[in-house]
């Protein structure tokens, strides 16, 4: 156990400039290159060829990658600090609905018209939270913001009163429950049990259309790759070791003069930002997302 | 002679109360007018019986409301119930004619048939029948009818049913032109506290189109003060209401959270199936419920009962399977038991949903557990609500029986607070782990059986109490029995005192962001354990 613990940090060491071996870059590069051409295959080649891959299969995988795009954000916190979350979840639907407040203004005719789930509750203007989401840049900084600060804001104060282990993944958990709870309310303004549904265009892009599919699937497949990459650097850098660290003893870690709170609180917020960007690749299809990833995460 | 002379009259009243037993049911021109074609005319014949409020007025009245009163053309009027008697007569027919027309009702007469149903219920020989008549007048409130109350009031004796005529008198009074009589009516209704004769009071102080009062003075006064003393007493009930129900919303937690006490909070398992647990024992309950009907209905009543050691068992034994297959391995990895005890709830959830359906069952409350019990004017408290209370007392000093004065308590006692030691001394750990585990699973089933009684019994049902459950027991503090007492009754009580200010979802979050908050400030709980043993 020992043995094998330090030489791995010592291989780490090693090869922290380079990330990775150039063998298992070479193979990384490979796999990804395959999971590009899925799309093409899709795209250009007639439906009776013996190398097409119909429509569902590519949103099928567009889907696993945005899995293992949670699972590596699921993996930074709880592989390498030592924190279980359950409640990845409900970042992933706060990046969802932040995005899909976008979607559902695209699909209207005028920004100001009302989404159709309004339109039933006869409310007849935008709940302040929706302003200025007609604008995709300022949909996309709220994906990343608002889970982001959510997650800090928890994380701080989860930290700093030393909540570890099971306790965390319990006050997760119940936080998940307690938002699943207020989104499911038709009041709080995102659709209540039907979530957001029927969006129609993306930057102008029919999102339906197969080649926006296509370009949706590219943009997962890249977020992924850099994720793993940023998840690598992390991981192989000190800060890295620390976490690891966290993991393994954290009291031993504090006696060293380690404060393990901020490293804590910048995995985890991290983490819920990866979380919450998968977002925008995922709801290409119309989704409530936060009862599907509850289960997943 | 006169002993003969006597003896004749006695003979002859016999034979005329036999007579009068099968002879008219009603005379022939109130028969007429019942089934006369004009609805005002029936409306009259109904008015009329409930007036003379007899038992057989009361028979014709049932009758009419059941659609059971037929009419010849020849104008014979028919009553079908166990028998076929015609109403004027008293003559039992053997069938019903064909061409006996049923006599038709529409919603004004339905609705004065209700009313002067009740009026002669008043006379029945049941009591709850006549309370419940007694309570439907007390809105009916017709100044006309009042010498029937009052008849209806010198003859019965029940305090229940006095205080209810008396209210329906006093709402009847209302109306009447005497200005004393209306003072004391209003004094009545203030008293009872009932919020359904605050319309009538407010109406006292209603004024007319041109500004002036119909009301005097003293009579609008006594009126406010009559509201005022209702809405107080509203209030009252509805702090108390509060209080009860949330009594009874901290038993049901604490049943679900008192086998995840024992489990979480002594062996430091995580078992994220506990909630799957509690739904095994309301399916439980559900399978005995069958099981009695089908085979022994006489039963019915008790089939709960039977159902909480079947369900101890059942629970038991699925939970002691888990441990013995799957927790085992686990022991010292909490991470890993919690995602693994999280599938097994999955897996567990789904074989449910394949053996009975993703629909809810329907469980039926015994008798003796439906109905309820009126504490004080609205406020009233269901059975189930007050045996479950007491259910989940008896469960907290059950297991305190088996933790603190059985063999076995001492074992798990003694393995929670050093395991290796205890296995030094001869402590079968491997067994005694099974045996609590198997335990708190075992009490999960009979919280089961509890909730099956107050809601619905679904695959989803575990899924519902387990953040609940892990609150209460986070909060109360792990291995803290009397910690988790407390924060089940108190996390209920809270509960409930906030949901009527901002509604169930907003009370549900804050409770939540409460415990969160709290976590913070006692990270061990309410309770938390001294000495070395706390990190």
């Amino acid at each position: 156990m020992m043995t094998a613990t330090t030489s791995r940090f010592a291989w780490a060491r090693q090869c922290s400039p380079m990330l990775y071996r150039p063998g298992a870059w070479m193979a990384i590069l490979l796999v990804a290159a395959g999971f590009a051409v899925l799309p093409m295959l899709n795209l250009w080649l007639p439906a009776d060829h013996a190398w097409y891959v119909s429509q569902h299969t590519i949103s099928l995988i567009g889907k696993f990658i945005c899995f293992a795009l949670a699972a590596l954000a699921l993996d930074l916190v709880w592989g390498y600090a030592g924190i279980l979350s359950l409640g990845h979840g409900l970042f992933f639907a706060l990046g969802g609905y932040a995005h899909g407040m976008y979607l559902m203004r695209a699909a209207k005719d005028s920004p100001q018209a009302l989404p159709d789930f309004m339109v039933f509750l006869s409310w007849d203007q935008l709940p302040w939270f929706w302003s200025f989401t007609q604008y995709p840049l300022y949909a996309w900084l709220l994906v990343i913001l608002v889970p982001g600060l959510l997650a800090f804001v928890f994380g701080y104060f989860a930290f700093k009163s030393r909540i570890t282990g099971v306790y965390f993944s319990i006050i997760t958990q119940a936080l998940t429950f307690a938002a699943m709870l207020l989104f499911f309310r038709n009041e709080t303004g995102f659709g209540g049990n039907n979530g957001f549904t029927d969006f129609k265009w993306i930057l102008g892009f029919d999102i339906t259309a197969p080649e926006t599919r296509a370009g949706l699937y590219w943009v997962s497949l890249l977020t992924l790759l850099a994720a793993l990459v940023l998840g690598r650097y992390i991981t192989t850098s000190k800060l890295g070791r620390v976490l690891m660290g966290v993991r393994d003893a954290e009291s031993r870690l504090r006696f060293l003069g380690y404060e393990p709170a901020g490293f804590k609180l910048f995995v985890w917020t991290l983490s819920a930002i990866l979380c919450g960007v998968l977002d925008v690749n995922y709801l290409g299809r119309s989704t409530t997302t936060i009862l599907a990833d509850f289960d997943e995460a | 002679m006169t002993r003969w002379l006597y003896r004749l009259c006695v003979g002859w009243l016999c034979m005329m109360a036999i007579s009068t037993q099968a002879a008219t049911l009603l005379d022939k021109p109130l028969a007429q007018q019942l089934v006369a074609s004009n609805p005002a005319q029936r409306l009259a014949a109904i008015e009329a019986l409930g007036q003379a409020a007899t038992p057989h007025a009361l028979l014709v009245l049932r009758a009419l409301s059941q659609g059971t009163v037929f009419v010849r053309p020849d104008g014979e009027v028919l009553l079908s119930g166990d028998e076929i008697t015609n109403v004027l007569s008293g003559a039992v027919v053997a069938a019903l004619p064909d061409d006996a027309k049923r006599v038709a009702l529409n919603n004004r007469l339905r609705g004065a048939l209700q009313t002067e149903m009740a009026y002669a219920s008043l006379f029945d020989n049941s009591k709850t029948v006549k309370l419940q008549a007694a309570q439907q007048l007390q809105s009916v409130a017709n100044p006309a009818r009042l010498s029937i109350l009052q008849r209806a009031l010198s003859a019965s004796n029940d305090s229940d049913l006095i205080a209810a005529i008396e209210l329906a008198i006093a709402s009847a009074s209302l109306q009447l032109p005497d200005d004393q009589v209306r003072l004391v009516a209003i004094e009545k209704l203030g008293q009872s506290g009932l919020g359904q004769f605050k319309v009538a009071l407010t109406a006292l102080l209603q004024p007319s189109v041109d500004g002036s009062y119909a009301e005097p003075q003293v009579v609008r006064e006594a009126a406010i003060v009559a509201l005022e003393k209702i809405e107080r007493q509203q209030k009252l009930q509805t702090w108390l209401g509060n209080i009860f129900f949330g009594l009874s919303l901290g038993s049901v937690l604490l049943l679900a959270a008192l086998g995840l006490a024992v489990i979480f909070g002594l062996m430091g398992v995580i078992n994220m199936a506990h909630g799957e647990l509690l739904m095994i024992g309301a399916y439980s309950t559900y399978l005995v419920q069958t099981a009695v009907s089908e085979w022994w209905p006489a039963g019915f009543d008790y089939y709960v009962l039977i159902a909480l050691p079947v369900a101890f068992v059942i629970t038991a034994s699925v939970g002691m399977l888990l441990e013995k297959t799957v927790i085992r391995w686990l022991y010292g990895r909490p991470l890993e038991t919690l995602l693994a005890t999280w599938g097994v709830s999955l897996i567990l959830m789904q074989a449910v949903r394949s053996v009975f359906g993703a629909q809810n069952v329907a469980v039926v409350n015994p008798s003796w557990m439906s109905g309820g019990w009126r504490v004080m004017g609205d406020l009233v408290i269901s059975y189930n609500r007050i045996y479950i209370f007491f259910f989940s007392l008896f469960v907290v000093a059950l297991i305190w029986v088996i933790l603190n004065r059985t063999r076995i308590g001492l074992f798990v006692r003694a393995i929670t607070q050093n395991r290796r030691m205890a296995g030094c001394v001869g402590v079968p750990t491997g067994q005694v782990d099974m045996l609590a585990f198997g335990l708190g699973a075992g009490i999960a089933g009979l919280g089961g059986v509890a909730l099956s009684q107050l809601g619905n019994v679904g695959p989803d049902l575990g899924r519902t109490y387990i953040v609940d459950s892990f609150m209460v027991v986070v909060l109360g503090g792990v291995g803290q029995l009397a910690g988790t007492v407390i924060a089940a009754l108190g996390l209920g009580t809270l509960n409930k005192l906030i949901e009527p200010m901002s509604g169930a979802v907003i009370a549900k979050i804050s409770i939540l962001v409460f415990i969160i908050l709290f976590i913070q400030k006692r990270p061990q709980g309410i309770f938390a354990p001294k000495g070395r043993s706390a990190e």
